[in-house]
Order: C-alpha cells, then structure tokens, then sequence
C-alpha cells in the first residue's frame, strides 16, 4: 500500500476487533428484543400540540354568525408576510366590515402578529396543521373560508404566564 | 451410530433417472423450491427493513397489508411501472445481461442442496434436492465464483466510474474471499471424505455439526461468505459514500431491483451453504431419530424444518450483523482476506489433515469418539487464535501494523489504564 494513512495510537482493547463485534451485537440485539420507540404512528395517533400552536387561521364570528372584523386594517399592516389581502366596506349604519378578506396560507409565516394586534378578537391562529391542498390556489383562505374553521384558536403568550400554566 | 446401509442408501439414487417418476418428480421439486426461494427472497427483503427497524428503535414498513406484509407485492409493481433508462454510451448488450448474471448464480447453488431426508412415495423414494449430483460440493463452488461476473459487467457496461469502480473492487474481493473460503472447506471434505452434499450431511449425522468439529474453518467460512455476498461490513463494491451506489449506480426500475434480488439470493444461497456444510444441514440435532431407520414423510417434513430453521437463523444472523458493524476500509479489507484468512485456513487444514490422519491411525472409528476429540482441539485452537490474533491484529489501525515497541508501549498504556479504572486492582 503505498498511501500512508496517519496511525493513531490506541491501547490494545481499543483495536481489538472480536470483542468490540460481540458487543455491537449484543447491543443491537438487546435493542431488537426490547426497543425503546419513540415513533408516532402519524394518521393513526397524533402529538397532542401545545395550546400556543400557531397554525391554520381562523375568523371568530358573532352571535348572529357574521364574521367579528370591523376592518380596521391593522392585520394587513402588522403582516411581515404581507400575506393578508383586505378591501374594508361600510354598510348603511355606518359599521366598517371587509368586503375582501384573504389569507395567502403559503405566504404567512404564522408569527401570530394579525391575532394580537386585533382589536376584535376576531382573527386567530389556530392549533390546526393539516391544510395540505391540490392547488396553489386553494391555499388563498377567504372570509367564508375562514369563518367556516371549527378547530380551537391559539393562546398567544401571556407576559404575566411565561412559561405558560 | 448410522448403518452403513444407510450411506449406500444416500449415496445412490433411488430413482431410475430413465423413469418418467424421476422426470415429474425433479419438475415438481423445480417448481416447489423455485417458489419458496423467490418468496423467501422478496421475504428477506422485508425482513431486513423490520429487523433493521427494530434494533434502531423504530417501526419500518407496516403500512401495507397486515403488519406490512404486503409491502414486497408493493414494492415489485413499483419497480416493474418505473421508466429504465440506459446510460449513453452504455455497452446496451452487456448492461441488460449483467443483472441476471449476478441473479442466476445465486439460483442454481440451490440445484445441490439437501434440505430435507428422502421422502418415500408409492412410486419409490424421492431424495429431497433438485440434483443429487455426486460433486455437488464443487459444483457449488464453481457455481458461487461466477456470480461475481453480474456485478463486474454492471460495473463495466454502465460507462461510470463509480460503477467501474465498484465492479473492480468487488471482482478484487471476490476473488481474494473466493480463496479463503474454498480453503476453509477442504477440512469439511477431508471429514467426509466426499464431495457429496448428503455424504456431508450424513457425516455430520454421524460425529457431530461440523460447527463444532471444525470451528475454525466455521469462522473464516462464515466471514468469507459475508465477502462473498457484499454484505456489511464487507460492502465495498457499493459504498455509498464513496462510490454513489457502486455497481448499480446506473441501473433503473427493475434490472436495478434484480441487484438488491441477486444480494437477497446470494444471501440465502450462503446461509444454506452454512447451515449445510457446518450446522449439519437437514440433520435434527440432539436425536439420532431423523437419519436411522425407515425413512417417513413425517421425518422429511421435520428435516425440512430444521433445515429452513437453520437457513432462517442464518438469514438473521445476516441482517443482524448488516445493522451493527461499520465497513472495512478497503486496504483492512485486503489484508484481512490475503494476510490472516487465508494463512489461517491454510495452517487449519495442515492441522486437521494431521488429526485425521492420527485418529485414524490410532483406530478411532468416525463416529462421536472421533468428533469428541476434533472438538477438543477445536476448543485450543479458537481460544489461542482469538486471544492471538483479537490484539490488533485482526483488523490494523493502518495498513502499517504496529512494530514490538509500539505494542509494549500501548499494553503499558492498557495496564495504566485498567488500574486506573480499578483501583481496587492496584492494591491486590
């Protein structure tokens, strides 16, 4: 052999070929007749995620069932993503709603800056991840959309809480 | 103790071969074997990714069919719908030849070998492998040395370097284990005194496994195979941190399928070569039952069983080992087959050819006495080999091994250490 390959010096029980493969087998075996899975056996169950998940979006709703937000616009503002598309109307009363209310799901980063800074409570991220789609399209969430997600909204982190209890 | 009755019984066939019996009788054997083999194949597959699974702490395949046993069907219609491609300039004749090449070897070893006791029919007896030939020992030989043929013609026929170099290394190591393992099987001839694989089980019958009368051509026989087969940790010819994925970096859809096939094969080809030539083949340990008196389906389909156990074990024993050690670096490989296997088997053979030919002129007849005293020798002979050669010797931290200065040197360090980590030691 001509390529020299750098010789680390080690005590002999550490080349020691034999022994070393009688214990690897022994571990390996001892790990197949008494394994330690940790695997979630993923649609069958799940993890339970933490109240603080921020995930699909979700619009609360009044009593009578119209969508909370008087479309003061702070979301679109706050938004880093820039993923909240919001065109606000005035009904004969002079109350503010959105005529226009989309969330781009693929844009959003779901920092949770639209749930705390609305005044109405009305928009929320929720402790929902499954939103897989066909389309790129479909991931665009309208107000109906939005308003229709039945699944628990965030809490977002307390100050006075830290950790969370 | 067996009736020499019993050995002439084994040793000629009990069919006519002009017979139409014979003709049906050998189809019909074809067919079963064909069959349980191709589904033992596509077996072990899965039961390498469940036992893999297993000792990583994790699930594996369990998604299709009960506990995942159909994920072999899924697996087989994957790779038939997938696209084939070829490789430019790819040498096209040799490229579609090369994945039988290496699938067909593994295939006809099973032709030769015993995996059950004869089984009387109305028709007459019926000796339980396809081709009872008399040199069925060379003929499996001859036979496990052409399967390097598939795996070198991928390499070259692919126009890869990875894949050339992965067909290189493994002619390389083939041939180099090839050695070493004939070597270490003279001793298991030089005990039977035939080449026959039934005259080989039937020795075994008579004196004792050959696991335990030649332990040490066990050893290097089982090591070898390993070599023999590319199985971790002798792996080299498809390294994947080296060579991309060796031979078969080319290949596509099923004729890179018929590789990992041809490796499953060869591997169960090899665990039936071990379980036949050292683990008694057929034979039922601890009981004399099976190979004395009238031969009976019942028996047969019990040393069939024992068989399959065995050959089962060794499959396990395969993956086993697959999940647990790293590969050789290729120079360790190298001198691993030419400066300690083949020396080994080579001075092994010196001293059983002497204690065969001693026993036999002391009038030890061969039976359990004869393997009583293989065996004690056998016991010295591991130990001082083990304790000789498992000071790092074995496999060398280079491929310089250490010089006398450096080995005291480190054994000062050894000592320092132990007495170190046992205080206790230091004041006894």
């Amino acid at each position: 052999m001509t390529i020299q390959v750098k010789v680390v010096e080690r005590p002999i029980e550490d080349v020691s070929y034999m022994r070393a493969t009688v214990k690897g087998l022994a571990l390996t075996l001892k790990h197949l007749v008494d394994p330690h899975k940790v695997t979630v056996q993923y649609p069958d169950e799940r993890w339970d995620i933490s109240p603080r998940w921020r995930g699909t979006h979700r619009m609360l709703t009044t009593e009578d069932g119209k969508a909370k937000c008087v479309a003061c616009g702070l979301c679109p503002t706050v938004c880093p993503a820039n993923c909240i598309k919001l065109v606000p109307g005035e009904d004969e009363a002079g109350n503010r709603y959105p005529l226009v209310f989309e969330i781009d799901e693929f844009r959003c980063i779901f920092c949770g800056y639209c749930q705390e800074v609305c005044p109405e409570e009305a928009i929320h991220v929720g402790r929902h991840y499954e939103n897989a789609e066909y389309d790129r399209k479909d991931f665009v969430y309208d107000l109906e959309r939005l308003t229709a997600q039945q699944h628990p909204v965030c809490e977002l982190w307390d100050p006075a809480d830290k950790s969370g209890e | 103790m067996m009736s020499t009755g019993l050995f002439l019984q084994i040793a000629n066939p009990q069919l006519d071969p002009s017979t139409g019996v014979f003709i049906v009788a050998t189809l019909v054997k074809m067919v079963i074997i064909f069959t349980i083999y191709m589904v033992g194949v596509a077996y072990s597959t899965f039961a390498e990714r469940r036992v893999s699974a297993w000792i990583q702490d994790r699930h594996g395949p369990n998604r299709v069919g009960p506990q995942g046993f159909l994920q072999v069907a899924a697996d087989g219609i994957k790779n038939f719908m997938k696209e084939e491609t070829y490789p430019g300039y790819a040498s096209k004749a040799l490229f579609v030849l090369a994945p039988g090449l290496a699938f067909v070897p593994a295939m006809l070893t099973w032709a030769v070998i015993p995996f059950g006791s004869p089984l009387p029919t109305p028709w007459g007896r019926i000796d339980l492998v396809v081709a009872d030939l008399p040199v069925g020992f060379l003929f499996t030989l001859a036979i496990s040395s052409l399967g390097v043929y598939g795996i070198v013609l991928a390499g070259w026929s692919s126009n890869n370097k990875y894949a050339l170099l992965g067909g290189l290394r493994s002619s390389a190591q083939m041939v180099s284990y090839e050695i070493a393992m004939g070597m270490s099987t003279v001793c298991v001839l030089l005990l039977a005194g035939n080449v026959s694989l039934n005259q080989v089980i039937a020795q075994q019958a008579q004196m004792g496994w050959n696991a335990f009368l030649l332990s040490v051509a066990c050893l290097i026989f089982l090591v070898a195979a390993f070599a023999e087969t590319n199985r971790v940790p002798f792996d080299l010819p498809e390294a994947e941190s080296e060579l991309i994925a060796g031979y078969h970096t080319e290949y596509s859809a099923m004729k890179f399928s018929m590789f990992p096939i041809s490796e499953y094969a060869n591997m169960i080809t090899a665990s039936a070569m071990m379980a036949t030539l050292f683990f008694g083949g057929w034979d039922i340990p601890f009981t004399q039952w099976d190979n004395t008196g009238q031969f009976t389906v019942l028996k047969s389909f019990l040393t069939f069983g024992a068989f399959a156990t065995k050959v089962l074990f060794f499959v396990f024993f395969y993956i086993w080992v697959r999940w647990t050690l790293p590969r050789f670096r290729y120079d360790q490989l190298m001198s691993l087959g030419w400066k300690i296997l083949l020396p080994i088997s080579l001075i092994y053979v010196v001293v059983i050819a002497t204690a065969v030919l001693v026993l036999d002129m002391a009038g030890v007849t061969r039976g359990p006495m004869f393997g009583a005293v293989l065996f004690m020798i056998n016991i010295v002979l591991m130990g001082a080999l083990l304790f000789i050669l498992d000071r790092g010797r074995l496999i060398s931290p280079a491929s310089s091994r250490l010089d006398r200065v450096r080995v005291e040197r480190l054994r000062n360090v050894s000592r320092g250490r132990r007495t170190l980590n046992h205080p206790a030691d230091k004041g006894a």
